[in-house]
């Protein structure tokens, strides 16, 4: 333990050189690593999924990248906000059916209805509140304003009341289940359980065709990406430290002169953004959104691919997202019914044994280098077991 | 560094109650623009809960002024922009984040968005200046999880220098840290109460001897005694209280728990 040396009272006043502060880490190298990183992700899912995946298998990942925009989501509300939302679902589907409502739209012509309408629907035109997601123009901002709108009111709502942990999640969960309750109450205008299906065209192009579907592939990959540099942007910058520290002591920002509340319905509404643009890109690459692929279940599917990844870093959500669910696939294509058991299994172990996830893995053995190097050994003994659960950006 | 202008408190007749039980019991005290004034009593007497009520954190009646401002009915958050900071008894520094990080974020409530959206480049000069006054400047890119005991609670004292607090409340700064620890953080309130008012609540009587301009003493939720730390030790209410029973003021001994 050190004496502290008090600076004499002189230093108070004038404005101190920014001398000895270690600067931390080189920008320049940072940013190379950054782009280098970004090339790799790129040239892998340009280059290298295209050529050897099958279009079948190819469909498979836009579905997995889907779900891991999602994840990045959840990794910004829930691994750096501290805000366990069981209730991305709402998120999705609220994109995905608005996009979904608007190729329904598209495929009935100008004038027509939905097919499932006219089936069971006693409807002669189309409800009012379909009528606006005729026009791209509006769907599109829709699929992701709505969700962020959604979340937006909400969190007003509930991180004013102090709302959080145990019950923030509970709640956010409930709401998925009502959202699901809804959509199959309404059937003549929602589709009920059986959602909007047979989506066949995507803005003038075919779905069927496989020209068309890798073009969807390519959009999803781009856009991931896109979240992935935002997301970068936002856990680097001020806010994302400010993020961390009301996840950390709500409380104690608090009192520093911030609105906690006003932090975490940042992040929360982003989230859902994401979430929403994820649903609204799900629905060409899969071609239908129905209540079983938005309610609890999902929504707690989200949760466990960002658990299973490392929820605090930039990479593990979708990572892990995208390796839950290619697991999920290529295991209940072996062994049916036993996928349920193992993803149970496998969150369990997780977080028990390893609560930051495989990202920690890496940030572990990193650190086991850094514990080679003598001079740096100090910042070992306290912060190591903390350290492991969040990568927080040095300096 | 504040630069701003220096203000004292007032506290009139404030009262806190909880489901029936009164902590704070109709409370006055007067703390002038650049005093350091400790306040002691014994477990229960309601010391933290008036600094609760002062930074927002429980509801209270009466009247808290810090200079021309009235701070009851104030969230917290708006309080503290009035240039009101408080520490805890247990320090609350953000562990995962490098001390320079907490400095920042202590340092920008008052940041636009647009500020937060974007990077931190370099060290603002304030930080580094803080940085400074507190010790710390070689361990600003270390987590603060990683810091001393000692070194934790001066970082708390830090992040009140930066976020401009012009009034200190700090809830027993000094518990837990060695002699010289204790030594170095009386120096280092002497150097900050330069410029700002300061409130310390603390049981050690030593710390309380060498670093206090005034004493007020509370007892179950009021004011016991108030003037010196001579004139308080010399107060014949105050020993009862500590003692059990008065004693005469030459032998009065102040070593004891309070």
């Amino acid at each position: 333990m050190t004496a502290v040396t008090p600076a004499p009272p002189s230093t108070a006043v004038r404005p101190a050189p920014a001398g000895p502060v270690p600067p931390g880490r080189p920008a320049g190298r940072s940013r190379l690593r950054t782009l280098a990183g970004f090339a790799f992700g790129a040239a892998l899912l340009f280059a290298v999924a295209p050529l050897v995946l099958s279009d079948f298998r190819l469909a498979l990942l836009a579905k997995y990248l889907c779900v891991a925009m999602v994840a990045v989501g959840i990794g910004i509300a829930w691994g750096r906000g501290g805000m366990l939302t069981l209730g991305q679902g709402v998120f999705f589907g609220l994109g995905g059916y608005a996009m979904a409502m608007h190729l329904k739209l598209a495929d009935a012509g100008p004038g027509g209805m939905p097919d499932f309408m006219q089936l069971y629907g006693q409807l002669d035109e189309l409800p009012l509140w379909w009528r606006p997601f005729a026009s791209p123009w509006f769907a599109l901002p829709a699929t992701v304003l709505l969700p962020m709108a959604v979340a937006f009111g909400l969190g007003s709502l509930v991180f004013r009341r102090r709302v959080r942990g145990a019950y923030f999640a509970i709640l956010s969960q409930a709401l998925a289940a009502a959202m699901v309750i809804l959509l199959i109450g309404q059937q003549g205008t929602t589709g009920g359980t059986n959602g909007l299906t047979d989506i066949k065209g995507f803005f003038g192009y075919d779905l069927d065709d496989p020209v068309n579907q890798r073009m969807v592939y390519f959009i999803i990959a781009g856009t991931l990406l896109a979240l992935l540099a935002l997301t970068r942007q936002l856990i680097h910058s001020r806010y994302g430290e400010l993020l961390v520290a009301v996840r950390d002591g709500e409380e104690r920002v608090r009192f520093l002169g911030y609105d906690p509340a006003s932090v975490k319905l940042v992040a929360y509404v982003v989230a859902a953004g994401m979430a929403g643009l994820a649903g609204a890109l799900f629905v060409p690459a899969v071609g239908i959104i129905s209540p079983a692929l938005i309610g609890i279940v999902p929504s707690i599917e989200f949760v466990i691919g960002v658990a299973v990844g490392g929820r605090a870093t930039l990479l593990g959500p979708v990572l892990g997202a995208v390796a839950v669910a290619w697991a999920r696939t290529a295991l209940s294509e072996r062994f049916p019914g036993t996928w349920t058991y193992l993803q149970g299994l496998l969150f369990v172990v997780v977080v028990a044994f390893l609560p930051g996830g495989l990202a920690s893995l890496w940030a572990l053995a990193r650190r086991r280098d850094v514990a080679a190097q003598p001079q740096r050994r100090g910042r070992l003994s306290l912060g190591r077991r903390r350290a492991e659960r969040t990568e927080v950006p040095a300096a | 560094m504040s630069g701003e202008r220096l203000d004292g408190l007032s506290v009139r007749d404030v009262r806190v109650s909880f489901d029936g039980f009164t902590a704070v019991d109709g409370v006055s005290l007067e703390v002038p623009a650049g005093d350091i004034r400790f306040l002691i009593g014994p477990n229960g007497a309601g010391k933290t809960t008036l600094v609760d009520a002062i930074t927002g954190l429980v509801r209270a009646t009466g009247s808290v002024r810090f200079g021309d401002e009235e701070l009851l009915g104030r969230p917290v958050h708006r309080i503290s922009r009035l240039g009101i900071g408080r520490t805890f008894q247990t320090s609350t520094v953000f562990e995962e984040l490098s001390v320079l990080q907490n400095l920042d974020i202590a340092a920008g409530a008052r940041r636009s968005w647009a500020t937060l959206a974007r990077r931190r480049r370099g060290v603002p000069d304030e930080i580094a200046a803080a940085l400074e006054t507190i010790g710390l400047a070689a361990r600003a890119a270390d987590l603060a999880g990683t810091l001393a005991h000692g070194q934790k609670q001066w970082l708390e004292i830090g992040m009140l220098l930066v976020q401009d607090a012009r009034l200190l409340l700090l809830d027993e700064p000094v518990a837990g840290m060695s002699h010289e620890e204790r030594d170095a953080t009386g120096t280092l309130l002497e150097l900050v109460s330069r410029d700002r008012t300061v409130v310390v609540i603390e049981h050690d009587m030593e710390f309380l001897r060498r670093f206090a301009r005034s004493v007020t003493v509370l007892h179950a939720g009021r004011v016991l005694s108030e003037g010196t730390v001579a004139q308080v030790q010399a107060d014949p209410r105050v020993q009862e209280v500590y003692l059990g029973h008065p004693v005469d003021a030459g032998s009065a001994r102040t070593g004891q728990e309070a």
